[in-house]
């Protein structure tokens, strides 16, 4: 196989990556919808939801574009099995309750705001523009997110302790987020992509500085867990797509 | 072709037209093109201005006439123009102030209120009823408003 070749794959199975993470994200956010604690926390979540479905699909887009194999972001959204998604496993945890969501999403909009704002430089001008576009949408979930880590751990012990519980369970998928993988590393050496590692430190102080003012402490360490993004899953994204895909499958080339 | 543009309105704020909000970047000559961008990612509105676009040109019979969505540079809220901002002030939505797409995004500056002008206001949620707006409250008059955030 010629190097073009291979790199053409990495740069799919990059955007594929980058654009499951979005998607499921969102998928998980949107069951939120109707059961939040308040109506405006249930449109703030369903607006997050909304946002990352939206990012998902231009680089799912953008992934088939590359590929040229006829599948479009649909296909690639409806039509694959668990195995073949390459999301983080952050993104595919539970909700738990909502201090558990918030804290995931305190993490994941802060590495993931970081790593748009380092892809505004991509060698792929349609992956610059649509990280600069996003960067800015990800920008205020974060802003979201951490006013809710810093008013529930600094708020009622019942909350101080479901923050703290919720910290702990999203803590061991954090690593995952800043290892370069071989596609990684092929992206780094076209430039298509970024360093993950170099992401690290401004996100340690970012947490560093947020939960110093809700007043609470960085996680213990656990053993990290990986592999999502090889498509080893936990169980729970099979259930999640599960009802995400069951529609398009049932009915194939449904329209309305 | 941008006389018909500025009676395309916005699906969503339908006060004000689509040339208004900033989101027709540009109309190209040869071929003819027509070229929209998103206010987000996933707004859901999108499709639906395409199409209303596309609808509003065939109708006046710019068949021919093409468009094309671009993403680069993104879209903020300087481009609502000066009488857009005062449709949506007179609609009951505050309007972003300028130059917000340089500062944060937060709304950290109190918004006047659209039906009594006062300056005693407080954010309700940082999200709205759309993924451009967020929901306020006036102090004076008690009167709930939606602000378009600034992005």
């Amino acid at each position: 196989m010629d190097n073009a070749v291979i790199v053409r794959e990495a740069h799919v199975a990059y955007l594929i990556g980058l654009g499951d993470d979005a998607l499921i994200l969102g998928q998980r956010l949107s069951e939120w919808c109707g059961h939040a604690p308040s109506v405006e926390v249930d449109l703030s979540l369903a607006n997050l939801g909304l946002d990352l479905i939206g990012q998902g699909t231009l680089l799912l887009a953008h992934a088939a574009e590359i590929e040229n194999g006829g599948r479009d972001a649909d296909a690639l959204a409806f039509h694959r099995d668990e195995l073949d998604f390459l999301n983080c496993l952050l993104v595919e945890q539970p909700n738990g309750d909502f201090a558990r969501t918030m804290a995931r999403q305190f993490f994941f909009s802060t590495f993931q705001n970081l790593l748009y704002g380092a892809l505004t430089a991509s060698s792929d001008s349609e992956l610059a523009a649509i990280a600069a576009k996003a960067v800015k949408e990800t920008e205020y979930h974060a802003g979201l997110a951490r006013e809710w880590v810093i008013r529930l751990g600094d708020g009622t012990e019942e909350s101080r302790r479901r923050m703290i519980d919720g910290l702990e369970w999203n803590w061991r998928f954090i690593d995952e987020l800043f290892v370069n993988d071989a596609v990684d590393e092929a992206m780094i050496e076209t430039r298509i992509g970024i360093d993950r590692a170099k992401l690290r430190e401004p996100f340690d102080l970012i947490v560093a500085q947020s939960l110093a003012e809700a007043r609470l402490d960085l996680p213990a360490q656990h053993r990290p867990v990986t592999g999502g993004r090889q498509g080893k899953h936990s169980e729970h994204l099979g259930h999640l797509l599960a009802v995400m895909q069951h529609i398009p499958r049932s009915f194939p080339d449904a329209r309305w | 072709m941008r006389d018909v543009l500025c009676d395309v309105p916005d699906p969503e704020i339908p006060a004000i037209s689509v040339v208004e909000l900033g989101i027709v970047r540009a109309i190209e000559r040869s071929p003819p093109t027509v070229l929209l961008t998103p206010t987000y990612s996933g707004c859901p509105a999108t499709l639906v201005i395409e199409q209303a676009v596309r609808h509003a040109l065939d109708h006046a019979g710019f068949g021919e006439v093409g468009i094309r969505t671009v993403l680069s540079p993104p879209w903020t809220t300087d481009w609502i123009s000066d009488a857009g901002r005062e449709k949506l002030k007179a609609y009951g939505i505050a309007p972003p102030p300028r130059g917000a797409s340089m500062s944060s995004l937060r709304n950290r500056e109190a918004a006047a209120c659209p039906r009594c002008g006062s300056a005693a206001t407080h954010e309700v949620s940082r999200f709205g009823s759309t993924p451009c707006k967020a929901l306020w409250q006036c102090e004076d008059c008690l009167e709930p408003f939606d602000r378009f955030k600034c992005h």
